[in-house]
């Protein structure tokens, strides 16, 4: 009888091997042994999809279609898509050849990074940020190079800093504003600075736009709307959390024909194309969701109002996001790491929030606490955290 | 004004909302929202408080109906008149003037069937000025006042996402 051999110790590839774990996995696993939790822990609206909209998705069943449609998605909804992000981003696309439908717009990020990066290339983006960054930049073998965001900064991107980053192999900018967790946003003379350096050292600007609905403040046009910046920009946006979509799955990306050609090459031999069904949702909350997205706007923004001051009343510093849906409060005048008081919180007062580490070293000190919940929800989180912070003072 | 109407739309949604809630959530002082909601009490803004039941859920046997009904419009009242004479019988829990074949609306609560059809022939169809009335029972209700009352039912959502 032949030998048989064991397979090899480490099989998996190094580069796989070396991504970090995500941290937010580790506490996911702690919640879920957990019964009755009050979670702000989501990165998700607590609102349903909006009836009209999940009314065409079942009306787009109801009419049997269930076939894939073209690798770039229906026209029809890249049409409806590059109208809108004309009207309320300032900046004009061509519906055949610049806009590419894709599944998320975690799926249009990853397409992004592998379409620009060699081997070796560096990618540019801030922390604390979505989990996802690093690891997308890392897995197209991109080097990521963080600019660690502060408080004192309102943990929005530094220009002085940025500059200090930037080297012969800097190839993309990744920016992420409004910014999932901190809800930092750009002002305008930030996005022209950024705009000037990214022309003057001719790197690619890609911009995650999920959140820029959700602006309680003065909102701006898009940086890929300043002179010089649609040629180098990849603007990547999706329905999720405007229109309380995320589980159709739905996202896009607009940008020069060049670079959509070249996720589009990749997202054929991925993908094929997005669901059809979720493709007819959204052209409908393109056309008739406005409304429904403005109310969920407003009232995010009271949530918000009532979140920062409950987290301030308690002696928790936070401070006031210009968009998104989460509040980044101090934790560190309680002595605790945020992993620490995150596992604790939960432990003692079944609140769960995310310890901001996990969105970047820097977010240490920090946890995150999502305000799309009911307000119910939120005060009760408060009062337990307000609870939880007084005992640990007294001690 | 604008702060009169936002704290409007946070009562209407849930009349229970405390003081302290609003103010929150709206971004004043509590004092200033208690001020601003006797001010539209007393200026009759805000008619009264009430809850929306699920009648079905409870072992209440009560009946409502629709009723249509026509009435000859009178001389200097219009249909002031006989409305106001209808919205006196408690038995009337809401009355509308309405557009199309017939003129006031009405929604009926009585203790059973019998008691509204008494209701409808002995005192509605008597007052003077109503020509006829078309009674329709409500057999089950589903949404009021923008309340689903059997909704969605929960499912298993994250508790931690990115």
């Amino acid at each position: 009888m032949k030998d048989l051999k064991s397979p090899r110790k480490i099989r998996t590839a190094d580069h796989i091997n070396n991504l970090p774990k995500s941290g937010i996995r580790e506490f996911f696993e702690l919640v879920i042994g957990c019964d009755d939790v009050i979670s702000l822990g989501v990165g998700e609206p607590d609102f349903v999809t909006p009836w009209t909209i999940r009314e065409s998705a079942i009306y787009s069943l109801e009419r049997g279609h269930t076939s894939y449609t073209s690798n770039k998605g229906l026209l029809s909804l890249r049409k409806e898509v590059c109208k809108y992000v004309s009207e309320d981003y300032g900046v004009q696309y061509d519906a055949e050849n610049e806009c590419l439908i894709t599944v998320g717009v975690s799926e249009a990020l990853d397409l992004a990074m592998r379409a620009v990066i060699d081997p070796g290339d560096e990618v540019i983006y801030c922390e604390p940020c979505f989990v996802s960054y690093a690891a997308e930049i890392a897995m197209a073998h991109g080097v990521p190079v963080a600019i660690e965001n502060h408080e004192g900064n309102e943990f929005s991107l530094d220009i002085e800093v940025l500059k200090s980053k930037i080297t012969p192999k800097t190839k993309a900018l990744l920016l992420n504003f409004p910014c999932n967790p901190t809800g930092a946003t750009l002002s305008m003379q930030q996005m022209e600075d950024i705009a000037e350096i990214a022309i003057e050292n001719d790197i690619i600007v890609i911009t995650d736009e999920i959140y820029t609905e959700l602006t309680y403040e003065e909102r701006l046009n898009s940086i890929a709307s300043l002179p010089g910046m649609k040629e180098r920009t990849i603007f990547l946006h999706g329905f999720s959390k405007a229109f309380a979509m995320t589980g159709f799955r739905i996202g896009y990306a607009c940008g020069p024909e060049d670079l959509i050609d070249a996720m589009n090459k990749i997202h054929q031999y991925m993908i094929m194309c997005a669901s059809i069904n979720a493709q007819e949702a959204a052209i409908e909350a393109l056309k008739n969701g406005r409304q429904a997205m403005e109310k969920m706007r407003d009232e995010y923004r009271e949530r918000r109002n009532l979140i920062v001051k409950g987290f301030n009343d308690i002696g928790l510093t936070c401070l006031k996001p210009k968009g998104s849906f989460y509040v980044f409060p101090n934790i560190t005048s309680t002595g605790l790491t945020s992993a620490e008081f995150a596992r604790r919180l939960l432990e003692e007062e079944k609140v769960a929030v995310v310890p901001g580490d996990a969105f970047g070293a820097c977010g240490e000190g920090y946890v995150r606490a999502c305000y799309a919940a009911s307000a119910s929800h939120i005060m009760e989180a408060l009062q337990k955290t307000g609870d939880f912070v007084r005992r640990l003072k007294q001690k | 004004m604008m702060m009169k109407k936002n704290i409007l739309n946070l009562l209407q949604e849930n009349a229970r909302i405390s003081a302290n809630e609003i103010a929150a959530r709206v971004g004043v002082d509590e004092a200033t929202v208690e001020e601003i909601i006797k001010e539209l009490e007393q200026s009759n803004i805000i008619k009264g408080y009430k809850a929306i039941l699920n009648e079905e859920a409870l072992d209440d046997n009560s009946t409502r109906a629709l009723i249509e009904v026509k009435v000859t419009p009178q001389r200097d009242g219009g249909f002031d008149r006989a409305a106001k004479r209808i919205c006196r019988f408690p038995e009337v829990t809401d009355c509308y003037l309405v557009s199309g074949d017939y003129d006031l609306r009405l929604e009926v609560k009585g203790r059973s069937l019998q008691e509204i059809a008494s209701f409808v022939s002995g005192k509605l169809a008597t007052i003077d000025g109503v020509i006829s009335t078309a009674t329709v029972f409500l057999l089950k209700k589903y949404k009021e006042s923008g309340k689903i009352l059997d909704d969605e039912e929960e499912y298993e959502r994250l508790k931690v996402s990115p």
